[in-house]
């Protein structure tokens, strides 16, 4: 199967033989994010070479999606980057919507866009604590998964459901919100996120040891991040202000006023503050979408794609009709194929979808964030010491859901 | 058509499809637009110079994703999709060509180098082998796995399943048994894009018959003879009237246990021994 797993005999010095050892790091190891098994060869505590082995939690999502219509595969995408879900599905509905050339309304996209974002911080939540827990820290991941449990709280009061949405729907979203949860939201966004992500940070971002750790920890260069497929965090860290809210605006991001933070050093230090900066930015975005945020419909009305509300089904025979139909053969999507990718908290999470004109996808490639980060371990760990390869792959911000599909 | 989706907006530039064509040459096998995305298809032999060329000249400086898809009803069953990026232009552009099981395709490894897993994937799902690939293994299946699972002729289901062996002390695999016939619906309306033939449709082309059956008298219907006038009576005659039911009466015993019962004659077994347990045991 693999070549690295023989002993290879290195020069000797003369009296005693060195040899390169191998070892496994993971399958089940706390710092691998996950389920990733990577063979190390190390040179002492160097590290000569990794190959990372991916797919322990490959389920065939891809495969599955052909065999569910359009609106039955949209559950799957939460369980991708689990971390993440509502980010996962909004690639996957403006791939329907492209296809579809579906209007959705203000409204719709306000929500859409703000959750988004709520996703965001709720992802850079996680992967900050755990960034810091990787190299030694303990008390800012408590402090930090508290915001995190406000956020999925938010998301509850929103779909239902904590973690797996499945609220945007092709044509916007699934339902309303009730007012006082943006009512709630502006609120925590103004008070207990800065103090309480402030706090944490203040214990973090000058603190030596974590520099130690991190700073000049895989530097990338420009080059070298473009050449490996970097996006997110990761390119923009290596000082490429490349935001697909900001080039390639979906929705209403093209209203939003942000700035995109990018590094300077290119080290695993810079991606971690330009995690921490953009949780700000996000903070920015949500403000201005709850200040800009008009009444009215949150999906189309076009009703061959989005079924009545249950209400009107309960009165109108025509609304039935629509919504037997909807929730069975579902609506048939016009053939063709189209690439759209959105600015996951994890970078650029695409979706490939090839349709035939019925009511499955044909193929629906999902392109993860984490594949072409994870490919460069190798390069970004050359030489360095073992227990940097923890940092590292924090600050990759790694899931396997989406990294194995 | 205008656009109505709110699907990310990148920049369109003009003529790049003229331009692009005219500089793929001889390699461009057909170009077109559709959804606003530009589709290049080119010759599979000359792919890794046409990506090339759109790296160098055009500025498509990332590339993001190789997807394969399956027809199998077409000559080279497989497409590779190449997608591109550009993060100066901002502009994608998508570049596919073809290939069948035994056609291998030029990596574009020496291009960039995240195509290595990239191409692995493609080659791992669907068995498209990528020429000049160093390391050309399996990347999403198990060590050991066989079989190309994304292609359209591998069931859902596949043909193993694992579990863990009591006996073994290790995880086994053995082939798929389902407990219940996985559910795939048909969900095609039969008027619009239903391929078999509708139960009773098969009648439509039968010869007309020689004989029509006819119903000119009541024998000729099937229906039987008619109804007793009694039917029609709403109580029998047999039936006690409600108002002499005597109330104050005990009520009847209970019918489950009657030991003075005649036991029962023919097959009937009795079922004590199957639900009560048995005295000695305890």
């Amino acid at each position: 199967m693999s070549t690295g797993l023989q002993i290879e005999e290195s020069p000797t010095t003369g009296d005693e033989t060195i040899t390169n050892y191998t070892i496994n790091f993971g399958p089940q190891h706390p710092a691998a994010h996950g389920v990733l098994r990577m063979v190390m060869e190390l040179d002492g505590e160097i590290i000569e070479r990794i190959d990372p082995h991916v797919g322990l939690l490959h389920r065939g999502t891809e495969k599955l999606i052909e065999h569910k219509t359009y609106l039955q595969a949209l559950p799957y995408f939460d369980r991708l980057d689990y971390c993440s879900p509502l980010a996962q599905e909004y690639s996957y509905v403006l791939a329907i919507e492209k296809l579809l050339n579906v209007e959705v309304p203000e409204r719709g996209q306000y929500l859409r866009v703000l959750f988004a974002e709520l996703t965001r911080i709720c992802n850079h939540m996680l992967n900050i604590g755990a960034h810091v827990m990787d190299v030694g820290a303990m008390t800012p991941n408590l402090w930090v998964f508290e915001l995190r449990e406000d956020c999925m709280n938010f998301f509850e009061r929103m779909s239902g459901a904590r973690m797996h949405h499945a609220w945007l729907r092709p044509g916007g979203v699934h339902q309303d919100v009730p007012e006082k949860l943006l009512v709630d939201i502006g609120e925590w966004i103004d008070t207990r996120l800065p103090e309480l992500f402030g706090d944490a940070m203040s214990l973090v971002l000058d603190n030596r040891i974590f520099k130690q750790r991190n700073v000049d920890i895989a530097v990338v260069s420009k080059d070298d991040a473009l050449a490996w497929g970097f996006s997110g965090p990761m390119i923009r860290a290596a000082g490429i202000p490349w935001d697909l809210r900001k080039s390639q605006p979906y929705d209403v991001y093209d209203r939003m006023e942000f700035d995109i933070p990018v590094g300077t050093n290119s080290d695993c230090y810079d991606r971690f503050v330009v995690r921490v900066k953009e949780v700000y930015e996000s903070a920015k975005i949500i403000k201005q979408c709850l200040a800009q945020m008009p009444s009215g419909p949150v999906s189309s009305t076009d009703r061959k794609v989005v079924p009545p509300k249950r209400a009107e089904m309960k009165q109108s025979m025509e609304a039935l009709i629509h919504h037997f139909k909807l929730y069975t053969e579902g609506f048939h999507v016009p053939a063709g194929e189209v690439y759209v990718a959105t600015e996951s908290p994890k970078g650029e999470f695409g979706v490939y979808l090839v349709s035939d004109g019925s009511n499955k996808p044909y193929r629906c490639k999902i392109r993860p964030t984490a594949f072409s980060h994870l490919q460069a371990m190798d390069f970004m760990c050359k030489g360095h010491m073992l227990p940097d390869a923890t940092a590292i792959l924090g600050a990759i911000d790694v899931v396997f859901g989406e990294c194995d599909r | 058509m205008s656009v109505l989706h709110s699907a990310p907006r990148f920049t369109l530039i003009d003529g790049l499809k003229g331009s692009v064509s005219s500089a793929l040459g001889d390699h461009l096998v057909e170009a077109h637009e559709e959804h606003g995305e530009l589709l290049f298809t080119v010759h599979r032999a000359s792919i890794e110079d046409a990506l090339r060329i759109l790296r160098d000249d055009f500025d498509y400086q990332q590339l993001m994703e190789i997807a394969g898809v399956d027809y199998p009803s077409r000559a080279e069953r497989f497409e590779v999709v190449y997608m591109l990026l550009s993060v100066t232009k901002n502009s994608r552009i998508m570049v596919k060509c073809t290939a069948s099981e035994d056609t291998p395709v030029p990596t574009v490894t020496t291009l960039w180098p995240n195509a290595g897993w990239l191409e692995r994937e493609v080659f791992d799902m669907y068995g498209v082998l990528f020429d000049g690939n160093p390391d050309l293994r399996r990347i999403l299946t198990d060590y050991g796995f066989e079989g190309h699972p994304f292609r359209k002729d591998f069931p859902l289901t596949g043909y193993v399943e694992l579990r863990y062996s009591e006996d073994q002390k290790r995880v086994v695999y053995e082939p798929v048994e389902l407990a219940q016939d996985l559910r795939q619906f048909d969900f095609m309306s039969p008027w619009e894009g239903a391929d078999y033939v509708l139960p009773g449709d098969e009648k439509a082309d039968m010869p007309p018959i020689d004989d029509p059956k006819v119903t000119e008298k009541p024998s000729d219907t099937g229906a039987g003879a008619k109804t007793d006038k009694h039917a029609a009576e709403k109580v029998s005659k047999a039936a006690p009237a409600e108002k002499d039911a005597d109330v104050d009466a005990p009520a009847p015993e209970p019918t489950e246990d009657q030991p003075n019962r005649a036991k029962r004659k023919g097959k009937t077994t009795d079922t004590a021994k199957a639900t009560e347990p048995e005295k000695g045991d305890e």
